[in-house]
């Protein structure tokens, strides 16, 4: 799989095909038992603790619902990684979260904590703290997920603004189709652990592959199949045992 | 029959070894932790701000429930010392009494008790909801390490809070043993006072007292973050792990109290 | 919760706590009373030192002046070598007495000194020469038996027989 700088790729599939997996391994928290993992050029799985800290601080992660920290305010949760990795004057601290409150549309909330926003205010606040530190990578994991009508549009337009506005690249993983055909311009199919399909959103409306197929147009069964594995369905209802 | 019964056997103790390697690796691995939270003191106390804000919620948010039962621990000592010693005609000894008990033991012991139940699980609590939201996961991957910035302060936050807490509940109950003593039985406050001041030794009676709460201290403290921090992130298993880090926390206090009284006092009445 | 208020609580609970601390050390404790005050020893040899424990006071006239530092068994005379650690501001005789005393009947076992006449003070170092044993309560039960066993009517606990071996008891627990 490969991402190139400057776009905004998702990586689609069923729940449990190990999506999540692929950020966590690009993002050093996991290790690779084959293969590898680049990032810059850099491997990851073979950086020094000192090396795996800088690159952190040069990507940005956006957490399925938000994992804002529920102690602080809004305010204080994109401050967070400003206050941690800079030593930048509390003003100047103040007016760069303001700025990016402002580019995701929350700067009235900033002084509200985590449990008084609606989920999709979580959101947004959440992807303002992942560009904080304005990051070359930035991680999605299922931004739609749970999310309104409206939301999933505002979130969809803020992933594709902020990264042609920040020429920053951005992974996004998830399975919602629609949205994802809207604002991306690759996408890698996984099922299983395997790549089994990839494509630019007109190559995969148009696709013939069975996989993309099922996944595009949403029917219940096909390559993923609907039973979960089981005995065969005559014998175990006719038989005795529980 | 007996082919059965041997299976039977042999599946137990192949479950009961499974269990003692299972608890052996985990008290290694609790000790690694352990080593990894003294390993970021440093930063708790650079950040010294996080580590006040623990102090505040484990040690000021106990002050109440803390005054209170001293309070209450010393009068009933008071009420029910003075009772046996009317009986030998020492009740002049009141003040020693409920003093040695409250400065040794029950201080100590029963503000341990009661940290490892209100402020410990509500630590475990944190720390695992924390998990569950991806919150630690979190700030990971911002390059911020959850062991230097969420647990190391409120391991001291609770060893910090402790001694203090002890001390205060001893101070309470004595207070309320004066309470009961002096003021309503009648005893008179010069003996009460006079015979504690001359039985109650700073070296071997307060400060092991002290020790005593530093020490329960660490180790609810430990407790309830290394619990917090291996919860299974699921709403049951940070349920189990605040019940867990409570019944083990009372259990490891109660056993070092034996240890530590076994190995400080057996001196102080020889000679 | 802002940052001000927290560090306020938090100084007022630490300042509590030391005070606490402080209260039980002093007040409810002996802090200032001993390990403060400098102080000079002295040894008094006794047959039997009763119960006497380690850090028990030493008083005249019912006052406080200092505490049993040391017990040990002197190995050619047999007899209990006890220091004692006086406070610097009394100063006592050459021939004070030191008695071992119990406060009361259940009390505390005690030192107590008599201060003589000698216009010369003992010093640090220095031996107590004359001392009192322990009454030792089996001792002198024994001993009242024992005279009443041998007294000629042997039996009759009215009169003065009672007085007079108790007399005679205490004589013996005299040294």
């Amino acid at each position: 799989m490969t991402i190139p700088r400057g776009k905004i790729v998702a990586i689609m599939g069923g729940s449990g095909c190990g999506k999540t997996t692929i950020l966590r391994l690009i993002g050093g928290q996991l290790r690779p038992q084959s293969g590898q993992v680049r990032v810059g050029g850099q491997s990851v799985p073979d950086l020094p603790p000192s090396g795996l800290y800088e690159l952190r601080r040069r990507f940005g992660m956006l957490f399925q619902f938000g994992a804002l920290f529920t102690d602080m305010s809004v305010f204080e949760n994109i401050a967070f990684p400003m206050r941690e990795h800079t030593s930048l004057p509390e003003e100047l601290i103040r007016d760069l979260v303001l700025m990016k409150l402002q580019a995701v549309g929350l700067r009235g909330a900033a002084q509200l904590m985590p449990v008084e926003l609606s989920g999709g205010m979580a959101r947004r606040v959440a992807l303002a703290r992942a560009i904080a530190l304005d990051p070359l990578l930035v991680l999605y994991d299922e931004p739609f997920a749970g999310l309104d009508p409206i939301s999933l549009g505002v979130v969809g337009q803020l992933i594709r603004h902020l990264n042609d506005a920040l020429s920053i690249t951005s992974i996004v993983v998830t399975h919602d189709v629609y949205e994802s055909l809207k604002i991306v311009d690759y996408l890698y199919f996984v099922s299983e652990g395997r790549i089994v399909a990839s494509g630019t959103p007109e190559e995969v409306h148009a696709s013939s592959d069975p996989f993309v197929r099922q996944f595009v147009d949403g029917a219940p069964d096909g390559p993923v199949p609907f039973h979960y594995p089981a005995p065969a369905y005559r014998e175990e209802i006719l038989s005795r045992d529980c | 029959m007996t082919a059965e019964l041997a299976a039977g056997i042999a599946q137990w103790l192949r479950r009961l070894g499974a269990t003692v390697t299972g608890a052996v690796s985990q008290l290694g691995f609790a000790a690694r932790f352990l080593i990894a939270v003294l390993w970021h003191t440093p930063h708790a106390f650079r950040r010294i701000h996080l580590t006040l804000r623990e102090i505040y919620f484990t040690g000021v948010l106990s002050l109440v429930i803390i005054l209170m039962s001293g309070l209450f621990v010393g009068m009933v000592l008071s009420l029910q010392g003075y009772e046996t010693l009317k009986r030998y005609g020492a009740d002049e000894q009141l003040g020693i009494l409920v003093a040695l008990a409250l400065v040794r033991e029950l201080g100590p012991v029963i503000s341990g008790l009661l940290f490892a139940s209100r402020a410990g699980s509500a630590i475990t609590a944190e720390i695992g909801l924390m998990k569950t939201t991806e919150q630690l996961a979190a700030m990971e991957m911002m390059a911020v390490d959850p062991l230097a910035r969420v647990v190391a302060p409120r391991f001291w936050g609770g060893v910090i809070s402790m001694p203090l807490l002890a001390a205060l509940f001893s101070a309470a109950g004595i207070f309320g043993g004066y309470l009961v003593g002096v003021r309503l039985i009648g005893i008179d406050a010069g003996a009460f006072w006079g015979q504690m001041q001359a039985g109650v030794d700073v070296w071997p009676d307060v400060t092991n007292g002290i020790i005593k709460s530093v020490v329960f201290g660490a180790a609810v403290s430990l407790i309830s973050v290394f619990e917090g921090y291996i919860a299974k992130p699921t709403a049951e298993g940070v349920a189990s792990a605040t019940t867990r880090t409570v019944v083990i926390s009372s259990l490891a206090i109660l056993a070092l109290d034996f240890v530590m009284t076994a190995f400080m006092f057996r001196g102080a009445n020889a000679a | 919760m802002n940052r001000a208020a927290i560090d306020l609580w938090v100084g007022i609970f630490v300042a509590l706590g030391f005070g606490a601390i402080l209260f039980l050390a002093l007040k409810v404790g002996n802090l200032l009373t001993l390990d403060g005050t400098p102080g000079y020893r002295l040894e008094a040899s006794f047959d039997n030192i009763g119960g006497l424990k380690l850090r028990a006071p030493v008083k005249a006239a019912g006052v406080v002046v200092g505490r049993v530092e040391g017990v040990q068994l002197d190995t050619k005379s047999y007899e209990a070598v006890v220091t004692l650690r006086i406070d610097r501001e009394y100063q006592f005789s050459k021939d004070t007495i030191a008695a071992i005393n119990t406060s009361g009947l259940l009390g505390e076992v005690y030192v107590a000194l008599d201060a003589g006449g000698d216009t010369t003070m003992l010093k640090d170092g220095d031996q107590i020469a004359k001392t009192q044993s322990a009454i030792v309560i089996e001792k002198l039960i024994s001993q009242f038996l024992f005279d009443k066993a041998s007294s000629p009517d042997g039996g009759s606990f009215g009169g003065s027989e009672p007085a007079k071996a108790a007399d005679k008891a205490a004589e013996g627990a005299k040294k």
